[in-house]
């Protein structure tokens, strides 16, 4: 690794720059595939496939211990009339509450997820993240969704930005490690296919869109981008890498949407949680109510599911 | 609990586009004088469905007698339609544009029936476009002559227009809207394999209530089209279709001072820098020409790549060509549908057939087709030379070939060694090579950094064997006009 990233401060300013991206083209794409038509027995797989893929998450100021077990039972079991419905993939919260959901979690295969280097906005010391890596880490989690230094990318300092996410990954030992590129604030997509670029190089093993937490998240054209770069890496070092569409994905449809991205950008090798997930709080309750609309004809009422 | 942590697999389940609202007759005939008549010395063809080989309905087809009988209906009703006031002859035109839209699904349908090409396309595409046309040239009606710089115009008088079946709604839309607005009157001749949606677009004539004779529709074969441009009545001809028939219909207008517009057969280049946003250029290749199965007459059919990303541009198609959902047309989840005819197919195989003697690559995916029908699977041809037919003649299918330039003087050359000019799409992020390649290129239409995008405020139209006059836009005026 470490020569890998002195080859890249040595060579940034001669090797050919990344293939960009055309904006108009890939939100072409990304709407066209939009109008897949899933009826019947494929909504209804859909859409057991993404609650699987959901990481049910909880990122506020007023998160509580209660709050966050009452989370993590609907993550083991969000539909206790249709077993059908499995768990989904995790649980996120900040790294104060991570014993909590490592505890609640236990022997369910739901992951314990945390947050961590200083997120959302990432402004802290190299040290401070690592710590704050390390600390979520001790405390049980499983996974670790760190931010990039949007403030080395945008000033164009890349090898900082990879040598971030090398250290955190370090401090992360068994943990998996998404790193949130935080697309809102790149400004092009050209910068997310790069962030992404740069993210995997370092070693990543998800890529993630972003924090929640800022203007606009998992864009169909964000994501469209983000899983051709996942394809690319993958064409060229063989190593999976998976992928985390997060902020935006409210509804069923607009997570159906996604998989159509995956299902046809990277093939069904990609629609597992392994390899993909979905970011989300509000949507598991419509995921559910679209699921039981399949099966009965009609619109349950909103008070029928629970709320955590 | 139940282990349901199992691998969920997840596929498109059948998406059918439902037949069941489409009220089709049995038998149709041929549209003259604001009335469905029996031809006087036509037959009845049955029309099939490309996609299972069944037939849809039955149609007339125009003899002789019922092509002069459409050209004096057509005479008849011209001074009449002349008079109106611009404002009144838009008004039919709206109403027209909003009948289409109005049956827009049933036209979709239909369209895919009778033709093959993927509902998805027909229903996103053709239908609205055709739309589109008849609401831009409705707002011309009565603005003619700001659209040819100011001057005095008059309409030509009565216009003979055949179009093909690659586009059969669309392409007539782009006939008469029009030459309506000018204030011709016009009979079509639909294609021989597809005449069910102008047969459709005849009601929603009759329902718009548009004088009687100000359009027929006679649907027929080759030989009713030689029989309409040798009609010594008519004042216009619009054809679209192949570069040979064209010819024949040049000569017989040799001499006779009838106007002619002729949009024909294509071998576009579709020009790869290696500046280029890749991955979306690729998706622009597929949309060049595996676009209603490559049945287009702007296909962007020879592919030139720079050679420094041929073997990755080669390499991300090639693997997108693995993901095109080829089978029923009226599955909306069909990208890529069925041959128009046997004859099409035929022609297919045997250029692919040359390709392959000549020693180009071949690749085809390896789908499933279904046993009934016509259809042709998405091919590639690599190491293809200038000189191989493939690289020079018309295939109109599903099959690409790669050519491969060093520099952009060299793709340039190469562009417009050929002898049609239709159109041709450029690839780069660079704008000043865009706009020096694009001036330098001979041909009708350059997209850049897409393809096959149409639009009613657009000129189309070609250079050398592709064709002369322009539809679409102001200049689609001029070849309906007398400007004085």
């Amino acid at each position: 690794m470490a020569l890998r990233l002195i080859l890249t401060r040595h060579t940034q300013g001669v090797i050919r720059r990344l293939p960009h991206v055309d904006r108009v083209g890939i939100e072409e794409r990304a709407a066209l595939l939009g109008k897949r038509s899933i009826k019947t027995t494929a909504k209804q797989q859909g859409i057991r496939l993404a609650v699987s893929m959901v990481d049910l998450t909880t990122l506020e100021g007023a998160d509580t211990a209660g709050k966050v077990r009452h989370l993590c039972a609907k993550a083991v079991c969000p539909a206790p009339t249709m077993p059908e419905i499995p768990s989904c993939a995790a649980v996120c919260v900040y790294p104060s509450l991570i014993g909590v959901v490592r505890e609640a979690l236990e022997g369910t295969g739901v992951k314990a997820a945390s947050v961590a280097t200083a997120f959302p906005s990432g402004q802290a010391s190299l040290e401070v993240k690592l710590r704050d890596t390390e600390e979520a880490v001790a405390a049980g989690a499983e996974e670790i969704d760190m931010v990039i230094s949007r403030e080395a990318f945008l000033s164009g300092d890349d090898t900082r930005v990879m040598e971030e996410i090398v250290r955190v990954k370090e401090a992360c030992g068994d943990a998996h490690l998404k790193v949130i590129i935080e697309t809102a604030e790149l400004g092009s997509y050209d910068h997310v296919r790069h962030a992404s670029m740069l993210s995997m190089e370092a070693g990543a093993d998800f890529v993630k869109t972003s924090t929640g937490k800022a203007s606009s998240g998992a864009t169909p054209g964000v994501t469209l981008v983000m899983l051709e770069a996942v394809r690319d890496y993958m064409e060229r070092t063989g190593r999976p890498v998976g992928m985390k569409a997060a902020g935006g994905v409210s509804n069923s449809k607009a997570a159906l949407h996604r998989l159509v991205l995956v299902k046809e950008t990277l093939g069904d090798e990609w629609l597992t949680p392994d390899r993909f997930r979905i970011g989300a709080s509000s949507l598991l309750n419509d995921l559910l109510m679209q699921y039981q609309k399949t099966q009965t004809g009609r619109y349950a009422r909103p008070e029928d599911f629970s709320k955590e | 609990m139940t282990d349901t942590r199992t691998r969920i697999v997840w596929d498109y389940a059948p998406a059918p586009e439902s037949p069941d609202h489409v009220r089709l007759r049995d038998s149709y005939g041929l549209f003259v004088g604001g009335e469905f008549r029996d031809p006087v010395d036509g037959t009845r063809v049955p029309t099939i469905n490309p996609a299972t080989e069944e037939v849809v309905a039955e149609i007339a087809f125009a003899g002789p007698q019922d092509v002069r009988g459409a050209v004096e209906a057509a005479r008849a009703a011209q001074p009449g339609w002349a008079a109106l006031t611009g404002l009144e002859r838009g008004k039919y035109l709206f109403r027209i544009a909003r009948l289409i839209q109005e049956r827009a699904r049933e036209l979709a349908v239909v369209e895919s029936m009778d033709g093959g090409k993927p509902v998805r396309e027909s229903r996103d595409v053709d239908v609205p476009l055709a739309a589109a046309h008849f609401f831009h040239y409705a707002g011309w009606a009565d603005k003619l002559s700001y659209g040819v710089g100011g001057r005095e115009v008059a309409p030509l008088g009565v216009a003979a227009q055949i179009v093909p079946w690659n586009f059969p709604l669309l392409m007539a839309a782009w006939k008469l809207a029009p030459a309506l607005a000018c204030g011709n009157t016009s009979v079509l001749k639909p294609a021989e394999t597809t005449p069910l949606t102008a047969l459709l677009l005849a009601e929603i004539c009759q329902e718009a209530e548009l004088p009687e004779g100000v359009v027929s529709i006679i649907p027929g074969d080759g030989s009713a089209g030689a029989a309409l441009v040798r009609e010594p009545d008519i004042d216009k001809v619009a054809f679209t279709g192949s570069t040979s028939v064209g010819k024949n219909i040049q000569a017989a207008l040799a001499g006779r001072g009838v106007s002619l517009t002729l949009e024909l057969g294509g071998k576009s280049a579709n020009v790869v820098f290696e500046d280029a946003a890749l991955d979306q250029a690729v998706e622009g290749i597929v949309n060049g020409i595996f676009f209603n199965q490559g049945h287009v007459c702007c296909a962007g059919s020879r592919l030139m790549i720079q050679e420094s990303v041929a073997d990755v541009v080669v390499g991300k198609l090639w693997e997108r060509m693995g993901r095109l959902r080829v089978g029923d047309p009226l599955d909306k989840n069909t990208d890529v549908g069925a041959i128009n005819s046997r004859e099409q197919l035929e022609r297919i195989t045997e250029l692919v057939d040359a390709g392959e003697g000549e020693g180009a690559q071949r690749r085809t995916v390896a789908c499933e087709l279904p046993s009934r029908g016509f259809w042709y699977a998405p091919t590639i041809f690599t190491e293809v030379a200038p000189a191989h037919r493939i690289a020079v003649e018309e295939i109109f299918g599903p099959v690409v070939s790669v050519l491969t330039f060093r520099t952009q003087a060299e793709a340039i050359e190469k562009a417009n060694n050929s002898a049609y000019g239709l159109a041709a799409g450029i690839w780069t992020d660079k704008g000043a090579k865009a706009f020096e390649v694009a001036s330098a290129l001979q041909a009708g239409v350059v997209w850049q950094n897409t393809y096959n995008h149409f639009d009613p405020t657009a000129a189309f139209g070609g250079y050398k064997e592709s064709g002369f006059g322009r539809e679409g836009g102001p200049a689609g005026l001029r070849p309906y006009l007398r400007v004085s």
